[in-house]
């Protein structure tokens, strides 16, 4: 690890301000951004904590119903209190383990948009919104490849909301090493259709899988189903090809479709 | 009754006490009065040439003390290989030079190219950056096949080629030749066993302090061995005489192997601190261990098996490529002969066993020995080929197996090693009866229902522990000894102090050794103590590995003891103006037989400390006892497993629903201990067959160097305590071991990984996947996939 100074602001503000300084870098739960300076792979000057931010944590429900999780929130709370979104809640107790979930926040995971993450899943397929200090960003704007997102520099996520559907469910299928998703699809229905995401598969990141979103807003069964996408662009690695993983988009979401509630 | 002491109680483990509550005293956790810092640069690619390192930069910046590079090593001595393999020609292998620092050629990933030594680890890390690599980059050999082209790249570009022996054993050619033309029925299977890390928790550690004042050096490392490590890097590496030289090895955090070898960093660390006049110190990172940290297995082998008509096994005949890496890890000779071609006849009568093997140098991090270390690759290829041969017969996998068991002890197999006993048949119906096979067919119904298939698969296995008696495998080529040894201090007021060659680093031996001398004395095993992993205080033993500590450092132990009780006899005849012979020793005291005449152990040993009426005309005070154990033979532990698999057909996934183990260890000293240890081991197996996967690319980029794609098992890919059934009940002691005991430290790696394989292509072809008669480890949800799919 480099040295870099640490900034505890307390305000929106005093963090975006703080923000401003060169090569400054919002520090969330740390639990990507620790390992990644630990290696020497990341060198900020200033890190700005954002957990000292009271106005960003927690969860509530908005005006319109739609769960309303605080960018600082971590996957611990979210898993204990976002109980009127329950595959939501779900989601976040499966991410990582007990430590990770501790320490680590929805604003931290979906700056990062890791390909193989899973909240951007349920963001897509719910139509959140990314609240930032400076704008509200849709979803199917916000996701942009793998690791690449509408943030700007200095910008923080401040706040996501997810309208809450009829019926949902994320069925994760894991990397034998990481755990983190080999294939993860988050199914979401909602009066107006049904959204589906697909995270951990695809070179580009998180994506809708608009076939089957056509099929099952007209019958919202897993027989609906459509055959599995195509490999091509699917990520390959030592843990599976990409046919597998376009076979396992299929079969992820069948299984979600059927767990739904 | 259980017993609740000595030999047969399950004791708690008395170590755990301060391993639980954060007490032990790891080789991380010593630091030196002003010790410096290492940070190895170490390369990032597979192979290359050094044209130029320029250090300049790097020496001035902030706290550097000293930068080494592979020119610093020079007139020193590179890492030896403790294992001189003939081959078939009579010619012996091949043995590159292993620098401590690299000269000339980087050969993997990971191999170290500078040594930078600063007051803190951030600025040698940063020093480090600062040094300057002139490296051109050379074409890597990384597939063992493609090595042995005419024409390939070469690794070492003094040797001929990337062969470092090829290796013939067992029955002659033209015997086993005529076995497969005799035969009924041949069955053939090819495939690779998997290259492991062993990832111990605590990664290795090296702390070097020099004494100018009396020319003394200290090496504190992360070792299986002391006393292995202060030889080898001693007399081969840095020209130190044994007296001005100690290593210590201190609470060890696991080792499977990894831990045996004497490593770059050791020698390093040693050095430095004279060098430097400052004491050095190394901390290996996760991702360091991934590429510095001897591997293991990575076989590719053919073998194949010869059935007569009535499928008696005829004979065997393998073909094996065994990855040695860039360089020769300290063992890694040893591992694809001697430890995998002697155990390839494994429990059967097979007349002709022939086994071939050549070792092949790669661009890859160096190979050596890793719990089982040659025989679960012997295990593995044997006992898949059967399952196959049982099912391309059509015959039942227990039956094939039953009628070519071994029934009659001493046997002399092929492959040069002699079972002294052993009774298969018991231990496979212990596992028949545990594994309630006539269950099977209801439990896999139930599966089908909900979409799963499920297989049963079940195996035996044979190991050649207790290593080793000293003349044969120095015929074998081994350049060291394999006895160990032990003292029994007995002190003034009856305490014990045993100082042994073997080493704890989980274990259990704080425990079980006590147990031990605690039966023979008839005291309580809390005035016994072990000390262990000092070679300023214990005497030349050679370490643990191989399942060795009981049958031979304990073997040792108790030929000391029986030497402590000659002489306290002696004592107590005196004290009590009877004839020694007249003595008997129970519970503590020493009794004249048919009198109640007795003496306790105490006043014995204070006798012997304060000899004011003492027999001093005919024995020496105190009461202190030496003895070196060399085996006779090697021990033989043997066993039945079985295990039931779900596979989901959907995605691959095999889950594991009910494991057993049907053990020999011959007596059993800790009951306990012995369950952990095979539950350790079959959780290693599990994780060798379902998980873990050492890759490389072809460019020799390692693709695993992290957990982040490294999988370890965990809790939950291990079954649940009630469906996993660890048996050692069925007992034939070893014939030539004071204890009758054979070793249980590996049996749990190298009976597993087969049987979980041929569960997994039971349970395929029960859903109509009959093309599938293979799938390599790790059987990954992906690999299953595909070969269900015919991809
Ligand atoms: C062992 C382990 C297992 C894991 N398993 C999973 C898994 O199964 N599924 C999964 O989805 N994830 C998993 N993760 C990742 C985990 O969810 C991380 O917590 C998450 O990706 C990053 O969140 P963080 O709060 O720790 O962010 P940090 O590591 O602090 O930051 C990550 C990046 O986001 C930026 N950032 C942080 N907060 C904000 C914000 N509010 N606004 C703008 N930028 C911000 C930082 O500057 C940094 O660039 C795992 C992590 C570990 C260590």
């Amino acid at each position: 690890m480099y040295s870099f100074d640490i900034q505890r602001p307390t305000t929106i503000a005093d963090a975006v301000a703080a923000l401003s300084t060169d090569e400054a870098l919002p520090l969330g739960g740390g639990q990507t951004l620790i390992p990644t300076l630990k290696q020497r792979l990341s060198a900020p000057s200033v890190l700005v904590s954002l957990g000292t931010i009271a106005e960003i944590k927690g969860v509530c429900t908005g005006d319109d119903g739609a769960v309303c999780i605080g960018g600082g929130t971590t996957h611990a709370t979210v898993a204990r209190e976002a109980s009127s979104y329950p595959a939501l809640a779900d989601l976040a107790g499966h991410i990582g383990d007990p430590a990770v979930r501790n320490r680590g926040t929805i604003g931290g995971s979906l700056a990062n948009n890791d390909p193989s993450a899973c909240y951007p899943s349920a963001a897509l397929a719910s139509g959140a919104t990314i609240v930032t200090n400076t704008r509200s960003i849709a979803a199917d704007d916000y996701f942009q490849g793998m690791f690449a997102t509408a943030l700007n520099e200095g910008e923080i996520i401040t706040e996501v909301r997810f309208p809450v559907p009829e019926k949902a469910a994320y069925m994760k299928f894991e990397q034998p090493a990481s755990r983190f998703a080999l294939v993860g699809v988050f199914v979401a229905k909602y009066a107006d259709g049904v959204r589906v995401a697909v995270t951990g598969a695809s070179e580009n990141g998180v994506f809708r899988w608009t076939e089957a979103e056509a099929a099952l807003s007209s019958n919202f069964s897993a027989d609906a189903v459509p055959a599995a996408p195509s490999g091509d662009g699917m990520i390959s690695d030592l843990h599976g090809s990409g046919a597998y993983r376009a076979h396992l988009v299929a079969v992820m979401t069948k299984r979600a479709v059927a767990a739904a509630r | 009754m259980p017993k609740d002491h000595g030999i047969g109680a399950s004791q708690k483990r008395r170590e755990d006490v301060r391993f639980l509550t954060g007490a032990g005293n790891y080789t991380d956790d010593i630091n030196v009065h002003g010790q410096a810092y290492v940070h190895f640069l170490r390369s990032d690619m597979a192979h290359g040439k050094i044209n130029n390192i320029d250090t300049s930069a790097a020496e001035g910046m902030p706290g550097v003390v000293r930068i080494f590079t592979g020119k610093d090593f020079e007139g020193v001595g590179g890492l030896p290989c403790g294992w001189q393999v003939t081959d078939k020609h009579g010619e012996p292998m091949k043995e590159p030079a292993h620098p401590v620092l690299a000269q000339g050629k980087v050969r993997h990933v990971g191999d170290p190219i500078a040594a930078v030594v600063a007051d803190s680890l951030e600025q040698a890390r940063t020093a480090a950056e600062a040094i300057v690599l002139d490296i051109e980059e050379l074409p890597a050999v990384v597939d063992m096949a493609k090595a042995l082209e005419a024409g390939s790249t070469k690794v070492h570009d003094d040797l001929a080629d990337n062969l470092c022996y090829d290796w013939q054993f067992g029955t002659d050619t033209e015997t086993t030749d005529a076995a497969f033309k005799n035969a009924a029925h041949v069955t053939t299977l090819e495939l690779v066993n998997n290259r492991l890390v062993a990832n111990p928790m605590e990664p290795r550690v090296a702390v070097g302090d020099y004494s100018r004042a009396n020319d003394e050096h200290t090496l504190y490392t992360t070792s299986q061995n002391p006393h292995v490590i202060r030889l080898l890097m001693g007399a081969f590496v840095l020209g130190i005489p044994e007296h001005k030289l100690r290593v210590v090895a201190p609470d060890v955090g696991g080792g499977f192997g990894t831990k045996i070898f004497h490593y770059a960093e050791e020698a390093f660390c040693t050095f430095a601190a004279k060098a430097c006049n400052r004491p050095v110190k190394w901390t290996s990172t996760r991702s360091e261990a991934f590429m510095s940290d001897a591997h293991g297995r990575d076989h590719v082998t053919k073998i194949e098996l010869a059935l007569d008509k009535d499928n008696n096994f005829i004979g065997v005949r393998t073909d094996t490529m065994a990855n040695m890496g860039a360089y020769l890890s300290t063992f890694s000779s040893s591992v694809p002969t001697w430890l995998h071609g002697t155990l390839m006849a494994g429990n059967y009568k097979t007349p002709a066993v022939q086994v071939n093997v050549k070792a092949v140098f790669t661009n890859t991090v160096p190979v050596d020995a890793y719990r089982g270390a040659g025989r679960p690759e012997a295990t593995f290829q044997l006992e898949r080929v059967i399952d196959k041969a049982a099912r391309e017969l059509g015959v039942d996998p227990v039956q094939l197996r039953r009628q070519n068991f071994i029934t009659s002890f001493p046997y002399e197999t092929p492959v040069a090693v002699a079972y002294d006993t052993g009774d298969y048949h018991a231990t496979m119906d212990k596992m028949e009866e545990l594994m309630d096979i006539p269950g099977f067919a209801a439990r896999r119904a139930e599966s089908e229902k909900n979409g799963k298939l499920r297989g049963m698969g079940i195996n035996c296995f044979i190991e050649a522990c207790g290593i080793a008696p000293s003349n044969l495998v120095g015929q074998l080529g081994a350049r060291a000894g394999l006895y160990d040894a032990a003292t029994v201090r007995v002190n003034a007021t009856g305490s014990i102090s045993v100082m042994v060659g073997a080493h704890s680093h989980g274990q259990g031996h704080e425990t079980v050794f006590p147990q031990v001398v605690a039966e023979m004395l008839g005291i309580d095993e809390s005035m016994v103590d072990i000390v262990h992993g000092d070679t300023s205080k214990i005497p030349f033993g050679m370490g643990t590995y191989g399942s060795r500590s009981l049958a031979v450092c304990g073997s040792a132990m108790v030929r000391a003891t029986e030497k402590i009780i000659n002489k306290a006899k002696k004592i107590a005849g005196h004290l009590l103006e009877a004839s020694d012979s007249d003595i008997e020793l129970k519970d503590g005291q020493f009794t004249v037989a048919g009198t109640d005449k007795s003496v306790a152990w105490g006043d014995v040993t204070l006798a012997a400390y304060v000899p004011h009426n003492y027999p001093l005309e005919d024995i020496e005070p105190g009461l202190e006892e030496t003895a070196f154990y060399d085996p006779a033979n090697f021990t033989y532990p043997a066993g039945a497993y079985a295990c039931e698999v779900e596979v989901d057909p959907d995605t691959g996934k095999v889950t594991i629903e009910k494991f057993v183990s049907a053990d020999d260890f011959g007596n059993v000293v800790n009951p306990m201990i012995v369950e952990g240890q095979v539950h350790g081991g079959i959780a290693q197996g599990i994780g060798q067959a379902l998980l873990e996967n050492c890759a490389y690319d072809e460019n020799g980029q390692l693709l695993s160097a992290s957990y982040m794609d490294y999988a370890m098992p965990r809790a939950d890919d291990i079954p649940h305590m009630a469906s996993y059934v660890v048996d050692h009940s069925c007992q034939t002691p070893c014939t030539h071991n004071p204890l009758g005991v054979k070793g249980c430290g590996e049996a749990g790696a190298i009976g597993s990984p087969p049987t979980v394989v041929n569960a997994v292509i039971d349970a395929l072809h029960s859903g109509g996947h009959t093309h599938v008669n293979h799938i390599d480890m790790p059987v990954s949800p992906s690999r299953v996939w595909a070969a269900i799919n015919g991809q």
